[in-house]
């Protein structure tokens, strides 16, 4: 099965919110859209399940032209970042709701019913109403019904965007295996890179309304083409500052090292250097890291890792280090930049190297 | 601002309880120094918005005593509390400027206008919203509304406590980290006793010196952050805290040592005093793949970017293994080695050997 965009436009007014995208997306695997909010995410799934007409371009699904067509005609399912169930109806009649209006028999709807709320472990609650469950059990009565209708086209809009993230890190878990074997194209929409990285597949990275790229996830986290992929792929944001190559040397600031990999092949001048919080810590990973210093502004804790945000020649740095470690905020601290992690882009904000 | 204590607090939403099932709160002891911030962490549920109503005064408890510098003000309606409290969504007169709904709370109080404006301003700083103050409120971001939520709770100065329910709720996720990280810087300068409830651990443990983590009507552990990720008193928290969280394995116990899946683990806890269920609980973090050790079998591999999170099935449990760059990972079957002092024995979910 393959969706397509073709040459797919959307203006609203004199404002362009997509511009002209192609996209193939093929039924093995996520595919993620990756970008902020208000990034053109939500517009794209639109467009995709026929709730928006492009402005120009088409969409193709399976080798026919479906641009015209009305969403109820596509075999579509969408779930929404809101749950949204009919409220009068139990939590087995809402996962059926789309089978009977398919006119699927009795027997068969309670086959299906049972399976989807076993996979999504709602047995218990099958009797009950909406308004009785938490938001987690709401938003799986969503998924359910996504997942009877057997549709050929899913588009999850940030489904798991509003749960409690210990539910969020158990679903994002079970999503690939629920959808697994079933043949039917997954579009997944996300703000969080790391749920993009956890669901694997390929990934679109969208910014102001444009696809950067298009890949699998790992190259365009590992290889991203511009800067632009970098960014959105990134949290907390990458490091972006202007490094100068002279020679076998590189130097950002006050702080020079030694270029390794192959930026050392590029012609001398100024690019546009971005590192990834990670490759920046606290305390000293390899014994070629370039140390840097700053004044610590912010500090964050996730459980995990720890977060500090700090100023160096007038750009703001994030490190992210492994463990609890505690900086106090306005004193100066030392990182240590891991330059093995740095991505190189030219003057136009293409990756060099 | 004020010490506040949690004196034997029960409280059921049923009109006769029997078990501890029918409670929301099981019974709370704790106290919360002067000047505090602390966090409220656990999932919904877990009891910490009755706990909050209960401090606010919302809510009587069915039993026990809530107190204020050894005032017991279990009785006392929220008006009499003198508490401030910023909700999920932000609660402003869209019709003033931003300067009228800050000075609000503190004309209501009669407050002289000179004090008003110096306390109006300072606090205005403090949340970069001084270059905004002629403006109404009705036209700003949601971000900007609640911080102007924030600085109606935090303007005035004689309230005994300030708390916050999930206050970066609306805020989108990209903004989020800037107010989190504001807000601990307020509790800085302020130095008023703080409570912040929350279901986010990285809300929780950036804000709070002290995280009191809940779990179905129980307070479950209090601790600082780094005791909570590295001494995790009950498998909840170190479920709860961390992504993913801490690894828990069922094990026997031989004369005080740990056996999981008929291999004797070194552990930072004897297992002497250990009754009814017990289980091993390890983090990612410290546990590797090793020639020999604990038998588990590799189910799948997720690539986090910077590292990646293996899921591997020992004695039928799901184990985590968080695995750096240039290290490879075994197909199927292999063997997994924990961390000592990393690696506790807990018996029907709490800590040996702990507090509890």
């Amino acid at each position: 099965m393959t969706l397509e965009l073709r040459n797919v436009t959307k203006r609203v007014g004199v404002d362009m919110h997509i511009h002209d995208t192609s996209l193939t997306l093929a039924s093995s695997g996520f595919n993620i859209l990756l970008g902020a909010t208000n990034a053109g995410k939500t517009t794209l799934i639109k467009i995709m399940a026929g709730l928006e007409r492009p402005t120009s371009g088409e969409i193709w699904f399976n080798g026919q032209n479906v641009t015209g067509l009305s969403p109820q005609k596509r075999n579509i399912s969408l779930v929404h970042q809101f749950f949204v169930n009919y409220p009068s109806m139990n939590v087995s009649d809402n996962i059926a709701s789309p089978l009977r209006v398919a006119g699927v028999s009795r027997k068969e709807i309670e086959r299906r019913v049972g399976e989807a709320a076993e996979l999504l472990r709602l047995t218990p609650y099958l009797k009950r109403r909406p308004s009785e469950l938490s938001g987690g059990q709401q938003q799986r009565t969503a998924l359910a019904r996504a997942i009877v209708k057997d549709s050929g086209l899913v588009l999850l809009d940030e489904p798991l965007a509003n749960l409690d993230y210990k539910l969020r890190e158990e679903l994002r878990d079970q999503l690939p295996d629920l959808f697994a074997g079933r043949g039917a194209i997954v579009v997944y929409a996300t703000s969080e890179p790391s749920e993009a990285l956890m669901l694997g597949g390929h990934t679109a990275t969208v910014m102001a309304g444009q696809v950067t790229q298009f890949g699998p996830t790992g190259t365009l986290y590992r290889q991203p083409r511009d800067a632009a992929t970098a960014q959105v792929f990134s949290d907390p944001p990458i490091n972006i500052t202007r490094a100068l190559k002279a020679g076998n040397e590189i130097a950002i600031g006050e702080t020079r090292f030694a270029a390794h990999g192959p930026i050392s092949d590029r012609p001398d001048g100024v690019y546009t250097l971005g590192i990834r919080p990670h490759f920046v810590t606290s305390t000293r990973q390899s014994p070629d890291a370039a140390e840097v210093s700053g004044v610590v502004q912010v500090t964050e804790l996730t459980g995990a890792e720890s977060i500090a945000h700090f100023e160096m020649g007038g750009d703001v740095w994030v490190a992210q280090s492994s463990g609890v470690h505690a900086y106090d905020v306005g004193a100066r601290h030392s990182f240590y930049v891991d330059t093995g992690g740095c991505l190189y882009f030219d003057g136009d904000g293409r990756l060099v190297a | 601002m004020a010490r506040i204590t949690l004196d034997t607090l029960r409280h059921s939403y049923m009109p006769n309880p029997e078990g501890p099932e029918d409670y929301a709160l099981k019974e709370i002891d704790l106290d919360w120094e002067d000047g505090g911030a602390y966090a409220l962490l656990g999932p919904s549920g877990c009891g910490k918005s009755t706990l909050l109503n209960i401090v606010s005064g919302l809510l009587t408890p069915s039993e026990g005593r809530i107190l204020f510098d050894g005032q017991d003000v279990t009785t006392l309606p929220p008006v009499q509390r003198n508490i401030a409290q910023v909700f999920q969504f932000p609660v402003i007169y869209d019709t003033m400027t931003v300067y009228d709904n800050l000075a609000f709370p503190l004309r209501n109080r009669g407050v002289a206008e000179t004090a008003v404006d110096a306390r109006v301003r300072e606090i205005a700083v403090m949340l970069e919203l001084d270059d905004m103050l002629g403006r109404r409120a009705a036209g700003l971001t949601p971000d900007a509304k609640q911080k102007i939520s924030m600085g109606r709770g935090l303007v005035r100065d004689d309230v005994n406590v300030i708390m916050f329910d999930e206050p970066l709720t609306v805020i989108d996720p990209h903004l989020k980290w800037k107010l989190r990280s504001k807000l601990k810087e307020l509790h800085h300068k302020v130095r008023a006793t703080m409570i912040y409830v929350t279901h986010d651990q990285t809300e929780a443990l950036t804000f709070a010196d002290k995280v009191v983590v809940m779990d179905d009507g129980v307070v479950v552990q209090i601790g600082t952050p780094v005791e909570l990720f590295e001494r995790p008193a009950h498998t909840f928290v170190g479920h709860f805290i961390g992504s993913p969280g801490m690894n828990i394995m069922p094990c026997t116990v031989d004369s005080g040592r740990a056996i999981v899946d008929s291999v004797p683990v070194a552990t930072d806890n004897s297992a002497d005093g250990a009754t009814g269920r017990t289980e091993v609980g390890v983090r990612p973090e410290f546990v590797a793949f090793a020639d020999t050790g604990v038998p588990a079998r590799v189910v799948r591999v997720a690539d986090t970017g910077r590292h990646r999170v293996v899921e591997a099935r020992v004695a039928g449990a799901k184990v985590h293994v968080v695995v750096g760059d240039g290290v490879s990972v075994p197909d199927g079957g292999a063997f997994l080695a924990f961390a000592p002092a990393m690696t506790r024995i807990y018996s029907d979910g709490w800590l040996v050997g702990g507090a509890h």
